[in-house]
């Protein structure tokens, strides 16, 4: 399976909680009228100026255990490494919001117009994450279609520059994957263009096997700590319970 | 309210338009350009510095003031005399190689431009060199270096090396900043300071170039 996917820009609106957790602002907070107006401002150019595209391309474990050696940069020990190997199915995956977008935040940081440019740029990654969750949907459903998987496989994605998978593992994630055929390129140092992009692998399986202790050594340098919630949720969707104790996962 | 309380309470509120009208009125009242800037626009940002470390304000907010920061100084800034302001001190910024999160980046540029000081501001992505370069050609006194990445921090460690082996440290000092960096990791690789958050990387580079 590869497949570019076009995604409408209804699916994918930024919701208010997260693009202010960008900003700093806890959710639940209560925030002026100033900054709610920024937000809707932000939402507004996003639905004019988002072109969001991605693509899936399934890879076997072999190639995917090459993909992610990348240029021998990893941590020792790291959570994908372990987790990919127990997997069902793999999927590379890369999905952006668009130039434009970006093209727009920079515009609106030349014109000094900070507050907007920030709000944008938050919105665009929400945009992103969102445009992301969809292709995970889109692998599960595929594997249900293609494989008669059951409802319980669990889908999460991981990506190079997180949890000791180094960021020059793009390269060969690249190498393999050829997103540039829905726009998105690779700086030499590893940076995606357009930069509201995100790239990775999806791993399918039990729901069990996502699930870690955050007391890898790249876990200690890490700051938000955010897959806790995330294998929160899955354990609270599916009762799993990994080896890890605690839930956990990631970007 | 006189009508430098009433600039910096414009600034306060991000009233990027009313601040011009306010600027042209103290103008017109002969106040002098340096005290406009000082007891105006410049006591206007310390006070959101302020009211931001508190949590009274958050992220937007500060960015409306900087907007209004930046417009005020476009007004004033023909009208100062040769070496009236003269900066408190350049400063090189930038977010390092392979890390593109800049929001706090910006926002410690915007602050240090609020505060007085001159800020070459290299954006995201930039190599060790291009720090090191730009900093002695534009005679900086300080490199302000911003990750959001645990994997991109040994980049910082190449700046301060090259400061180093260029005999450039202690003339040139290095603050650094971002959610994975600490203080301990400042020391470690023999950076001069760390900023936890924008204001206190201004505090810090205040600091460490004898202003505070």
């Amino acid at each position: 399976m590869r497949e570019l996917i076009e995604i409408r820009k209804d699916e994918i609106i930024p919701d208010q909680t997260n693009a202010l957790a960008l900003q700093g602002i806890c959710p639940g907070t209560r925030v002026s009228a100033n900054i709610l107006k920024l937000f809707d401002r932000g939402l507004e150019i996003f639905a004019k100026e988002a072109r969001p595209v991605g693509m899936v391309a399934a890879i076997s474990g072999n190639d995917f255990d090459f993909v992610y050696a990348g240029e021998g940069r990893n941590d020792t020990n790291t959570p994908v490494a372990e987790i990919f190997r127990k997997a069902d199915h793999l999927a590379l995956f890369a999905v952006t919001v668009g130039q434009t977008l970006h093209d727009k935040i920079n515009e609106l940081f030349v014109a000094k117009d900070f507050a907007l440019g920030s709000m944008l740029d938050s919105v665009a990654s929400v945009g992103v994450e969102k445009a992301a969750d969809l292709l995970e949907i889109f692998f599960r459903d595929g594997l249900q279609r293609e494989f008669g998987v059951d409802g319980n496989i669990a889908v999460m994605r991981y990506s190079p520059g997180y949890c000791g998978w180094h960021v020059s593992g793009q390269r060969k994630l690249f190498d393999y994957l050829k997103p540039e055929e829905v726009g998105i390129t690779l700086r030499p140092s590893y940076l995606m263009e357009p930069l509201k992009s995100a790239s990775g692998v999806i791993i399918a399986g039990s729901p069990e096997i996502h699930v870690f202790a955050d007391t890898y050594a790249c876990c200690s340098q890490c700051e938000s700590h955010s897959c806790r919630q995330r294998i929160s949720r899955l354990v609270n969707s599916t009762g799993a319970s990994g080896s890890g104790g605690q839930p956990a996962a990631m970007e | 309210m006189d009508l430098l309380k009433q600039i910096a309470m414009a600034l306060q509120c991000g009233d990027s338009d009313g601040i011009g009208e306010l600027l042209q009125q103290a103008l017109d009242n002969k106040l002098a350009p340096k005290e406009i800037l000082d007891r105006g626009l410049i006591a206007g940002m310390n006070v959101v510095g302020d009211r931001y470390k508190k949590h009274e304000i958050f992220l937007p907010e500060v960015l409306l003031a900087a907007k209004a920061m930046h417009m005020g100084m476009e007004k004033l800034k023909p009208l100062f005399l040769k070496d009236e302001v003269v900066a408190r001190g350049r400063i090189v910024i930038g977010t390092v190689q392979g890390d593109i999160h800049d929001i706090g980046k910006n926002l410690v540029a915007i602050m240090l431009s609020g505060a007085g000081f001159e800020v070459i501001d290299l954006g995201k992505d930039v190599p060790p060199k291009k720090f090191i370069e730009t900093a002695i050609e534009h005679n900086a006194k300080v490199i302000g270096m911003s990750a959001l990445l645990t994997t991109t921090m040994p980049i910082m460690k190449k700046v301060v090396e090259g400061l180093k082996e260029k005999g450039l440290d202690g003339k040139i000092r290095t603050v650094i900043g971002g959610a994975p960096v600490s203080n301990e990791f400042a020391a470690q690789i023999g950076a001069d300071g760390y900023g936890y958050d924008s204001v206190q990387a201004v505090d810090c580079i205040r600091k460490l170039i004898s202003l505070s």
